[in-house]
């Protein structure tokens, strides 16, 4: 009966799409799988506390907590703000972009201005609804729905995928501990040189999709308004 | 102490046991902070899983691995009750940090990039050392940059700010670590055998790209029925990268780093992700649920065929 040593597979797919607390998932997991394959109590142990202690470079993330929380306390985010607030007269689609440039960059440094609830919403949405008032067009609530959903595709597009570009990141700290133990040794900053052309292609299908996207749906709810607008900043 | 003073242990595991030794203390101080902390509402699970993991993290070398495992077991007890809890914080006010940004400006970005380009820096020209070396000596230039830039930076502050932002993350912090360890006690229990055993009656052995775009499509399916990308990639590398992709010869620094992102195209596109995808339509007052994975479907796609693309040409 070789497909019972599944059930912590089982275990680990179900609970997660039940969405039960991961900690307890992933120790059930652990322990299920070390006794139906033939672990036993003792091997579940060992290599519980042998795998944590190796993988100890995955904490590494607290060690940089402490310098995140004082950059934020002494004007991170301001910063951010600020170098962001220098796009001047640009439409929404070109907002998004321009966040979805600074985002990646940062990303790649491990540097986060807090998200959505920390800029999105605060930096982001003020700036988009500046663009369209400025035109002297009216706030279209469906029209502001897609952006609010566009700038969050951006933050996150940008965030996964370049996050992967810094050398010490969760992402591959966690690729290179699950390849050590099936006999493949990899370095942590070729796992980021792999990922050079992934996140290029990244930001740039988001800033291309999403500015697309603003010009059609800009039309859809401006309509002639913005043409008219559009040929009278040509003049 | 031997262990510091041996000639046959190098310069740079020396010094990573050193910060791992300062990563522990500060998670050693999160625990008795909170403890102490009569604002917490679950003291002593609380102080269990952030001492014992503290514990594990600054002296795991010379603790039994039996012993080890044993703490982790421990560490977990209050997590999964639900008894970690988050103690008084003091986070800086609006007014503050926009004071001190008036004064210091956009230099602050200094201290913010410092750690990724050490990172990077140790990796290239001090290999023998390595980035998690780099990544300590980035975090002390930028402590240094943070404490010349504003005379209020006391080292008490990192200390205070670093306890508040982990005790926000809590627990779930560990699950990273938690699933490495699981993909070794899989791997340790024969589970990616199995489970190749299973997928080798549907897909052909032996052809490499048909391995590939199996592999990069599992990825994505079981981020998001599970919606975590970590958690599907130790299962699915287990039992489907390596036999069908990594034992016929192909790069595992490309194959098994790029499938992690394209656990992220499924990311995109799930509902069970609800901290990017389903927070943030709350949080941004958005009239679809869906508003946001909408906007996220069609970059998801584009980069998942790239993805492939890119692992069959690169392999």
């Amino acid at each position: 009966m070789a497909l019972i040593k599944l059930l912590g597979v089982l275990i680990v797919i179900v609970g997660f799409a039940l969405k039960l607390d991961s900690i307890l998932i992933v120790i059930s997991a652990a322990i299920v799988t070390a006794l139906v394959g033939g672990l036993g109590v003792t091997g579940l142990l060992e290599t519980l506390g042998t795998t944590f202690v190796a993988n100890r470079s995955m904490a590494i993330f607290i060690l940089i907590m402490l310098v995140t929380g004082t950059l934020e306390r002494n004007g991170l985010r301001n910063a951010a703000a600020a170098l962001i607030g220098k796009v001047k007269n640009a439409s929404p689609g070109k907002i998004i972009g321009a966040y979805g440039i600074m985002r990646a960059v940062f990303a790649a440094f491990n540097a986060s201005f807090g998200g959505v609830a920390g800029f999105v919403r605060p930096v982001i949405m003020p700036m988009m609804e500046g663009s369209i008032e400025s035109r002297g067009l009216k706030i279209n609530e469906d029209y502001m729905d897609n952006l609010k959903g566009m700038a969050s595709g951006m933050e996150n597009i940008a965030w996964f995928f370049c996050q992967v570009l810094f050398v010490g990141g969760a992402g591959g700290l966690l690729v290179q501990s699950t390849l050590e133990p099936l006999g493949y040794h990899v370095e942590l900053i070729d796992l980021a040189k792999a990922e050079i052309p992934v996140a290029i292609f990244a930001v740039i299908v988001g800033i291309v999709y999403y500015y697309i996207r603003d010009k059609k749906l800009a039309k859809k709810y401006y309509g002639e308004d913005i043409a008219k607008i559009a040929v009278e900043e040509e003049k | 102490m031997s262990f510091f003073t041996s000639a046959d242990v190098t310069t740079g595991q020396k010094l990573l046991e050193i910060i791992y030794i300062v990563i522990g203390l500060i998670t050693l101080y999160t625990g008795i902070k909170n403890a102490t902390d009569k604002e917490n509402p679950n003291r002593v699970g609380t102080a269990v899983f952030w001492c014992t993991l503290g514990v594990v993290l600054a002296f795991g070398r010379w603790i039994p691995p039996m012993v080890d495992g044993a703490l982790i077991i421990i560490m977990t007890i209050p997590a999964i009750l639900h008894k970690v809890g988050v103690g008084k914080t003091a986070n800086p006010t609006e007014e503050y940090s926009k004071s001190v940004f008036d004064k210091i400006g956009m230099k602050i970005f200094l201290p913010a990039l410092s750690i990724g380009i050490c990172a990077v820096g140790f990796a290239i020209f001090l290999p023998q050392l390595g980035a998690m070396v780099g990544i300590g000596a980035g975090i002390i230039i930028s402590i240094i940059l943070l404490i010349v830039f504003n005379p209020d930076n006391k080292p008490a502050v990192f200390l205070t700010d670093s306890e508040r932002l982990l005790s926000q993350v809590g627990p779930l912090s560990m699950l990273p670590m938690l699933l490495a360890s699981l993909g070794a006690i899989f791997t340790a229990a024969g589970v990616g055998d199995v489970i190749a055993g299973l997928v080798g009656k549907v897909i052909p052995q032996g052809n490499v790209n048909v391995g590939i775009i199996v592999f990069a499509i599992a990825m994505a399916l079981f981020t998001v029925i599970m919606g975590n990308g970590f958690a599907a990639i130790t299962v699915i590398t287990v039992g489907i990268g390596a036999p069908f992709v990594l034992a016929y010869g192909a790069d595992p620094v490309i194959i098994g780093m790029v499938a992690l992102t394209c656990g992220y195209c499924g990311t995109l596109s799930t509902p069970m992700a609800a901290n990017f995808n389903i927070v943030p339509v709350a949080m941004l007052e958005m009239k679809d649920k869906f508003g946001v994975i909408k906007n996220q479907l069609v970059p998801a796609a584009l980069l998942l065929a790239f993805q492939i693309a890119y692992m069959i040409i690169a392999k």
